[in-house]
């Protein structure tokens, strides 16, 4: 019996202990950063998404699913600017995995690396879903993806050595290709420049500087604050004054105050993918903001 | 380097100079202050930037990606992290509760028929009143600890510890050590707090095994096994003070317990977890009142082992698991106690008799409950409770005492409104059958608001 529980122990010591690495296991908490790490790491990366773009990012449990994919996950890859704050820190304690531990080389945040835009004034919950580091829906723009991907790739390369020169030939061939990308969705979206629009969520604060569309009004009345009825009628009001040509929703977002709203005041509906996956065109990184331009432009007519 | 720190100081010296030559002594110090202010954080900062490049190009040399990438790996400067003794405050979570109930029976004589009186299980006093609130700080301790803190402060005006205990969280092997005091990992519901329940009150099972809550003083250690599949093991070793167990001046270890956990995703809608614990303890001069054969008032003491076995299971539903919408929740438990021993039997009257024999009872019970979130932030629900009392051999003392077959139920419905993640609005009716011919109409109205530190979304 005794010799049984040795041998039963040793079996699940070996289990734990880390191996050589074959392929770096990442948990990206949305699918952005997936997609990213897809990009870089190609077949040496084998990457669990946490999130799917239909739901939203702040709204997610610690489900067993996650606990489960951090307890042997070499990297989590996070947005950070407290947009996984509700369950993150919680499955990364829970799965009792030290090597992803904030500020550990296998915990990586992206939003450090960007400029974060709509740095509250005032931190006060009566002001709805604040966050106190800057708006950090920071994947709608195409220029975030780039400055991400140059730390992001040299975390690679620095937790798995070995594959250093092949992380860092995939950088170069992606930034190559993602910088080509920009400038060709900036000729695209020249005339999208100035554009009035509605936003349900403020989810486009990056989307919105990027192409320099103009926010007229957001159908929440307060950051995640469910849109009411007498909210809505002052938009509409406002938009009788001051036409948008569309109001714009995330996929995951539900469609009812969009609809009243553009039913009334007359403009387009655009659903973006929003990330990656958030509509059959947004495949991949590429097809996300081919798409969302697509969209746009179409909404604008 | 030095051009860009000067810069801006010369540039402010001109602005200054020329007022402050009408100006007085005060306003020229005041200027030369903020220049001085100026100069240093300037200084600072570049101090910062240059150590970052020199990190991010040690770094790179280690794995070069491009020439581009040593500039602009270096994260991009944020504001100056608050300074002095406030920096390293614990996060600090407030829960406030208040209700009003209104109850049909007594609540100052609520008991469970079959089942020994188990602690302080009296869901709330007539009329309003405020319900437990509580207090959490919580803060990494250093790289290898981290601890929480969590008061409940009763409407009494008793202070309780809840929770105070420290997490080892550099350990090997995917292993989670705690120690101190903390809500058991046993079942579904033990380790959560009750503002985080979906019903007002703890299901009946709760209440008659474990007196509402099993806390544990002592160690825990949970591990995760590598796994696509989320596999947990948990055990626990204490010092056995809570119920069914009691304080027995005892060295050593006074309970036991451990529980595996299962759970997973179906598809993207679905995530489910299932659980099974078994806990051990033990009691010892256990004492309360029951009302013997002859219809006196007897006290009876209970000395002897209490074991538990739950078996747990939750699923969870929401269209591509984003629950902004619409979301379903299902959740049951199932209980079993056995408890053998001695029980001692007294009469309270004149005539004084007292007399030990052995005890053995096999008790069981359960409950299932349904959630429904039918728009946003609008949720209703209905839980089933059910306990059997079981078979009880009271041994010697069957002359005196026995155990009815009366089969306590009790059904609830709510309706919750959540108008933000930090509050909450509930409406609880139900109808509790505790004891044969009585039925207890019951009625809630609460209120929970979170205040401070973002909390968890457990599952």
């Amino acid at each position: 019996m005794a010799s049984r529980i040795r041998i039963l122990l040793g079996l699940l010591l070996a289990a734990t202990a880390a191996p050589a690495l074959a392929v770096l296991n990442v948990l990206a908490t949305v699918p952005e950063w997936g997609a990213l790490v897809d990009e870089l790491g190609g077949d040496k990366v084998k990457v669990y998404v946490a999130t799917n773009a239909m739901q939203d990012p702040h709204h997610v449990e610690a489900k067993p699913s996650l606990i489960a994919r951090a307890r042997s996950a070499d990297l989590v890859v996070a947005t950070g600017a407290e947009l996984e704050i509700g369950w993150l820190p919680l499955v990364l304690q829970q799965s009792g995995n030290p090597a992803i531990k904030p500020g550990k080389p296998g915990y990586f945040e992206a939003a450090p690396y960007v400029n974060l835009l709509d740095k509250p004034t005032r931190l006060d919950r009566a002001d709805g879903d604040v966050h106190p580091g800057g708006d950090p829906h920071i994947q709608t723009d195409p220029r975030n993806i780039a400055k991400v991907a140059t730390p992001l790739a040299v975390r690679l390369a620095e937790l798995d050595p070995a594959n250093a020169a092949f992380y860092q030939s995939r950088y170069k061939a992606f930034s190559e290709r993602w910088n080509a990308a920009v400038a060709t969705w900036e000729k695209q979206a020249a005339p999208l420049k100035g554009v009035k629009i509605v936003v349900q969520h403020k989810a486009f604060t990056y989307l919105i500087a990027w192409l320099g569309l103009k926010t007229i009004a957001a159908l929440e009345p307060k950051p995640g604050v469910e849109p009411t009825t007498s909210h809505l009628s002052e938009v509409l009001e406002l938009l009788q004054r001051d036409p948008a040509k569309m109001v714009l929703r995330a996929a995951y977002q539900s469609d009812r105050a969009s609809q009243w709203i553009a039913e009334r005041a007359k403009i387009n509906i655009v659903v973006l993918p929003f990330t990656v996956g958030g509509d059959d065109a947004a495949k991949d990184l590429y097809g996300l903001f081919d798409d969302s331009i697509a969209r746009l432009l179409k909404g604008a007519q | 380097m030095s051009r860009f720190v000067f810069a801006p100081c010369a540039f402010a010296l001109a602005l200054a100079v020329s007022p402050a030559l009408a100006a007085g002594e005060a306003d020229l110090a005041e200027i030369r202050e903020q220049i001085r202010q100026l100069k240093e954080s300037y200084e600072a900062r570049i101090q910062a930037l240059e150590q970052r490049l020199q990190a991010a190009e040690t770094k790179s040399a280690a794995a070069p990606p491009t020439a581009e990438a040593l500039t602009a790996s270096a994260p991009v400067a944020s504001s100056t992290p608050a300074s002095g003794i406030a920096a390293f405050n614990p996060a600090i979570s407030a829960v406030l509760q208040g209700v009003y109930a209104n109850m049909s029976q007594d609540p100052n004589r609520y008991a469970i028929a079959g089942f020994a009186p188990s602690g302080s299980i009296v869901p709330a006093k007539r009329g309003f009143s405020i319900a437990e609130s509580e207090l959490t700080l919580t803060a990494n301790v250093d790289d290898k600890f981290y601890g929480n803190l969590t008061f409940s402060l009763s409407p009494e005006n008793t202070v309780e510890v809840e929770e105070a205990y420290g997490l080892y969280t550099a350990a090997p092997y995917g292993l989670a050590p705690k120690f101190g005091r903390f809500l058991s990992g046993i079942g579904y519901l033990n380790d959560q707090h009750q503002h985080a329940w979906d019903f007002y009150d703890a299901p009946l099972v709760y209440q008659a095994f474990l007196g509402g809550q099993f806390q544990n003083n002592g160690l825990q250690v949970k591990w995760v096994a590598p796994a696509d599949v989320f596999l947990e093991f948990g055990g626990e070793v204490g010092n056995g003070d809570s119920f069914p167990g009691n304080d027995r001046n005892k060295n050593g270890v006074g309970n036991g317990n451990a529980y595996v956990h299962v759970g997973g995703d179906v598809g993207s809608s679905s995530s489910w977890r299932a659980g099974a614990s078994y806990l051990q303890t033990a009691a010892k001069d256990r004492t309360w009142t029951q009302t013997d054969l002859a219809g006196n008032d007897a006290t009876l003491a209970f000395t002897g082992r209490s074991r538990i076995a739950v078996a747990d299971f939750v699923w969870k539903w929401a269209p591509n698991g984003n629950a902004q919408d619409t979301s379903v929740k299902l959740q049951g438990e199932y209980f079993w106690r056995r408890e053998s021993g001695d029980l001692t039997y007294a009469t309270t009257d004149a005539a004084g008799v007292t007399q030990t024999g052995n005890y053995r009872s096999d008790q069981r019970g359960f409950y299932a409950q349904g959630v429904w979130q039918f728009m946003p932030t609008w949720r209703v629900g209905a839980r089933y409770d059910w306990l059997n009392p079981g078979s009880v051999d009271y041994g010697a003392n069957g002359l005196y005492l026995a155990n009815g077959s009366f089969n306590p139920q009790r059904t609830a419905v709510m309706l919750d409104w959540t108008p933000s993640e930090f509050s909450r609005f509930r409406v609880q009716f139900q109808q509790a059958k505790l004891k044969p011919d009585l039925t207890d109409n019951e009625i809630f109205v609460q209120y929970i608001l979170t205040l401070g530190a973002h909390g968890a979304h457990k599952f």
